[in-house]
């Protein structure tokens, strides 16, 4: 197994796990340590800030492992994080108990509101933790399963897949607004307490679940890094640049698809489940289709393919965003980020990530054969080939 | 008890009907020995009162009643005088209708029981019943249909006998019918004419009339009554099909406009414009400017306000689709995902540039004279500006068929779309082509637009509404084609109305989808797809 997980590692995916390991153990640890004012001190609003991107760059490792590497461009992913965030979301709820409004020590305020007997069947498991951590990775697995399962059989490719995958979240966005979906409709999950017993306002808290998410960041990263480098992954890179052909030579294209279509959104879920109890909402507009399109541009700024540019440009994106809406710039960053789109695709196709390596590799290789010509030259040796 | 009041009041209202009918000026005397009767302060002198004063014909009658229910009419028991508080706070004498400074300090108001209230309605509605205006009657009419209280049959039949206006003949016929059904005492015969009357108006106040009808009926009447309200609902069911219908093929339509643009595009060019709904949107809002400009210069054209509109609309929003093209789609010819990626940016900076230029909120679009206002067709409501979007919508489909297939760029377009490499080789600059499609489909946005703006909000977000339903309306129907996106649209706009009503509007919208999705794994291309090589590419 280590030799799995290390074959794939190349300069670039060990710079990304120092980096997302070295965050996760300092930010929480000078959070925690150094006085409050200091220089070096990270505030407890930002370590929830940063665990906000830390979810949104597993969504984009998601994303990427099947649009970079599979050719499956999905308009929907924010349905498996949003159905996770809200698996989670509906433990947190059990877990106010009588502490809600209503002080009703079973049913959370919003049933109690709508005047609800008792608790909708589908909400039984959901006081115990991992009864909810397992829903968090079968719910959206199973969707995905049933939705894939249907969509590559019938081989529904390309912009026809994007688009049922955004009716599909549409139709979840329209159905968990309703109130009588028994899922807090428009408001939606909130006003938690706490986590395993712990408050979830705390500093120590946050700081335990940014550690987390950093952590699952790296797993996640681990997992599609042994995916993709795999015999399996060189499968998914044929589907993806010519899937007819794969069909043609024997695999069985739809299995695969859909296995690496159900994992990523297994990711999507966790990466929902975690950033909930960061962010202390969740609600129906998580469902919108144009939050899934701005999840799909992530991956495309940072580049797609390539695994690491998916989670920086999720982190990129996501701190612009942070930075101009908060400033006297904010009605432009609609603008911003509609040019983004526009720039990133006509005159950045690889991303970020992508295009530096597509100029870092030659310039690399070019250094290591005049390394070699002039090793060559000082061994007297003559290169005949060269001077044609 | 009550039978008998009620029949007394009856003869007073026929007596005194008779006696107003010939000679209304010479019995002042006894209208103001009725009016003094508000005086006594007991219950059958002021029923007896209301009685008198309402077959008085007098023109203090309807003021004096009306008072009376609102509890402003106030008498001196000690002079008999009746005195009008009126709506402006003047007192004026009941009897002569002369002013009067103040209310005498012992006068007090006349009051009313639960009984003499209903007595009140009924003489109010014999009032209006006899009003000189036909619409008044004609309301009066249906408001004793509903109420149907024997105390005003009287009035209706002597209402009947002089009434000239059908619709009001009619509604008297039928106000008749329901207080005989309604009658203790009236006949098998009559109640069975009633009957049939009833059934013969068929819509739903008839229905509540004939299910309202309490239980201890003669058989045969009973009978008769279950006839006619199996039929009547039967009926029903057919006018709620047709209207279920109706609202079916505008919604189809109205979906049908907004997809047209995008199947064009998507069909010959296999590009994804997910700024479509955007181009939607700078028509209605080039609908705003026209009508703001024509209210502040040209006030007069209002009515012509759309007219301008369609061709200015599909000049704009042409023109910047050909601009979008030219600068954007074409450098992503073959990358369908990244087009995707690339209008949906191109959307959100449109939808900001218009909320900085417009402001976030709706923006007021008028409605021009010819079309406001509804008509009905049996018992369905037809809105004018629902039938004239309908219209248009058909109008541009026929025109839009026409120029593809008579037309030179038509017969380019669809050489392109059934094989680009083929269509090239033979001459045709595809390129031209692809920038005149895509700037044609943009313009048929536009013009939409300009019909949306009549039924919908005109704000920044108006194009995001439309554009997941035209998605599904084109790929349900099929690229490339069409009729199939004719098909689709009014397939989806009549389930999407015949699923509302029996799953709510959003639960019908999530099945449409799901059946959308369910749909596109049976035939991954649509409903009329397009055959041949072309279609793997």
């Amino acid at each position: 197994m280590p030799h799995v997980l290390t074959r794939s590692l190349d300069r670039s995916a060990t710079i990304f796990l120092i980096v997302v390991a070295a965050g996760g153990i300092l930010i929480p640890l000078s959070n925690l340590l150094l006085p409050s004012g200091s220089m070096l001190q990270v505030p407890t609003y930002l370590v929830a800030l940063f665990g906000k991107y830390v979810c949104y760059a597993i969504l984009a490792l998601a994303i990427d492992l099947i649009w970079g590497y599979c050719g499956i461009l999905s308009l929907g992913h924010g349905a498996f994080f949003a159905l996770g965030g809200y698996a989670m979301g509906m433990y947190l709820m059990r877990q106010i108990g009588s502490r809600g409004v209503y002080g009703n020590p079973t049913l959370p305020d919003f049933m109690v509101f709508l005047n609800w007997p008792e608790l909708p069947w589908y909400w039984y498991g959901f006081d115990r933790f991992w009864f909810a951590a397992l829903m968090v990775v079968f719910v959206p697995g199973l969707l995905a399963f049933c939705f894939g399962w249907f969509a590559f059989r019938s081989r529904v490719t390309g912009v026809y897949l994007s688009i049922i995958t955004q009716a599909m979240t549409y139709a979840l966005l329209l159905g968990f607004f309703r109130n009588n979906f028994g899922f807090g409709g428009n408001n939606g999950l909130t006003d938690f307490k706490d986590i395993l017993g712990f408050n979830i306002q705390a500093d120590g808290t946050r700081a335990t679940l940014f550690a987390l998410s950093c952590l699952a960041l790296i797993v996640a990263f681990l997992i599609c890094r042994a995916v993709v480098t795999s015999k399996l992954g060189k499968v998914l890179i044929a589907i993806r640049d010519a899937e007819s052909r794969t069909r043609f030579i024997g695999y069985r294209v739809e299995s695969y698809k859909l296995f690496v279509f159900t994992l990523s959104a297994c990711m999507a879920g966790v990466a929902g489940a975690l950033y909930v109890p960061q962010v202390g909402i969740i609600n129906p507009s998580e469902f919108a289709p144009g939050n899934s399109i701005e999840a799909v541009i992530w991956v495309a700024v940072g580049g797609r393919g390539t695994l690491v540019g998916a989670a920086l440009g999720a982190i990129v994106v996501n701190y612009a965003k942070t930075y101009f809406t908060s400033g006297p710039l904010a009605p432009y960053w609609l603008f911003m980020l509609g040019t983004l789109f526009i720039l990133v695709t006509l005159l950045l196709p690889k991303g970020i990530v992508g295009t530096f390596n597509s100029w870092w590799e030659p310039w690399k290789a070019r250094r290591r054969s005049e390394n070699a010509e002039s090793a060559a030259r000082e061994d007297g040796v003559s290169e005949p080939d060269m001077a044609e | 008890m009550v039978a008998n009041i009620i029949a007394r009041i009856c003869a007073l209202l026929l007596s005194a009907f008779l006696i107003a009918a010939f000679a209304l000026p010479a019995f002042a005397g006894p209208f103001e020995d009725a009016v003094a009767k508000f005086a006594n302060d007991e219950f059958s002198d002021t029923e007896e009162a209301i009685g008198a004063v309402s077959v008085s014909g007098n023109a203090l009658a309807f003021p004096i009643i009306s008072a009376l229910q609102d509890g402003r009419l106030s008498a001196d028991p000690d002079t008999k005088k009746v005195y009008i508080t009126q709506e402006d706070g003047k007192i004026i004498d009941a009897a002569t209708g002369a002013a009067v400074d103040k209310l005498p300090d012992n006068a007090a108001a006349v009051r009313l029981n639960n009984r003499l209230r209903r007595t009140v309605e009924a003489a109010l509605g014999g009032l209006t019943l006899l009003s000189p205006d036909p619409a008044k009657r004609l309301a009066a009419a249906q408001s004793v249909f509903k109420s149907h209280d024997e105390a005003a049959l009287p009035v209706i039949d002597n209402a009947l006998s002089k009434e000239t206006s059908r619709a009001a003949k009619t509604a008297f016929t039928e106000a008749r019918a329901a207080i005989l059904l309604y009658k203790s005492d009236a006949t098998d015969v009559e109640k069975l004419e009633a009957i049939a009357t009833i059934k013969a108006r068929g819509d739903q106040e008839a229905l509540a009339l004939l299910t309202g009808l309490p239980g201890d009926q003669s058989p045969i009447v009973a009978k008769a009554v279950a006839g006619a309200i199996a039929s009547i609902q039967s009926t029903q069911t057919i006018w709620s099909v047709l209207q279920n219908a109706w609202y079916g093929l505008s919604l189809g339509s109205v979906l049908l406009l907004a997809a047209i643009g995008l199947a064009i595009t998507f069909g010959v060019m296999g590009v994804i414009n997910m700024a479509h709904g955007e181009m939607v949107m700078l028509g209605a809002y080039t609908t705003f400017v026209v009508q703001e400009v024509i209210r502040t210069r040209y006030p007069g054209l209002f009515d012509y306000s759309l007219l301008i509109a369609v061709p200015l609309a599909f000049i704009v929003a042409g023109a910047i689709g050909v601009l979008i093209e030219r600068t954007i789609i074409r450098f992503l010819y073959g990358r369908p995902l990244e087009t995707l990626l690339a209008t949906w940016g191109l959307s959100l900076v449109l939808q900001q540039a218009v909320r900085t230029a417009f402001g976030p909120t709706n923006r007021e679009v008028g409605n021009p004279s010819w079309m406001s206002g509804a008509f009905e067709l049996g018992q369905i409501t037809i809105t004018y500006n629902r039938l004239w979007i309908l219209c248009f919508t058909m109008a541009v489909f026929a025109i839009l068929l026409a120029m593809l297939r008579f037309t030179p760029l038509g017969l380019e377009m669809r050489a392109v779309t059934q094989n680009r490499r083929m269509a090239a080789s033979m001459g045709i600059a595809t390129s031209r082509v692809d920038a005149l499609t895509f700037g044609l489909g943009s313009a048929i946005a536009g013009i939409a637009g300009v019909a949306l703006s009549q039924i919908d909000n005109v704000s920044p977000n108006l194009g995001q509404s439309y554009i997941i339903d035209s998605f599904m309306v084109v790929v349900f129907g099929g690229v490339g084609n069409l009729w199939g996106t004719l098909v689709g649209a009014f397939t989806l706009g009549i389930a999407n109305k015949f699923l509302e009503p029996v799953a709510g509007a959003v639960l019908g919208k999530i099945a449409i989808l799901v059946l959308i999705i369910l749909f596109i794994q049976k035939r991954p291309r649509g409903l009329f797809a397009l055959k041949g090589r072309a279609v793997e590419a």
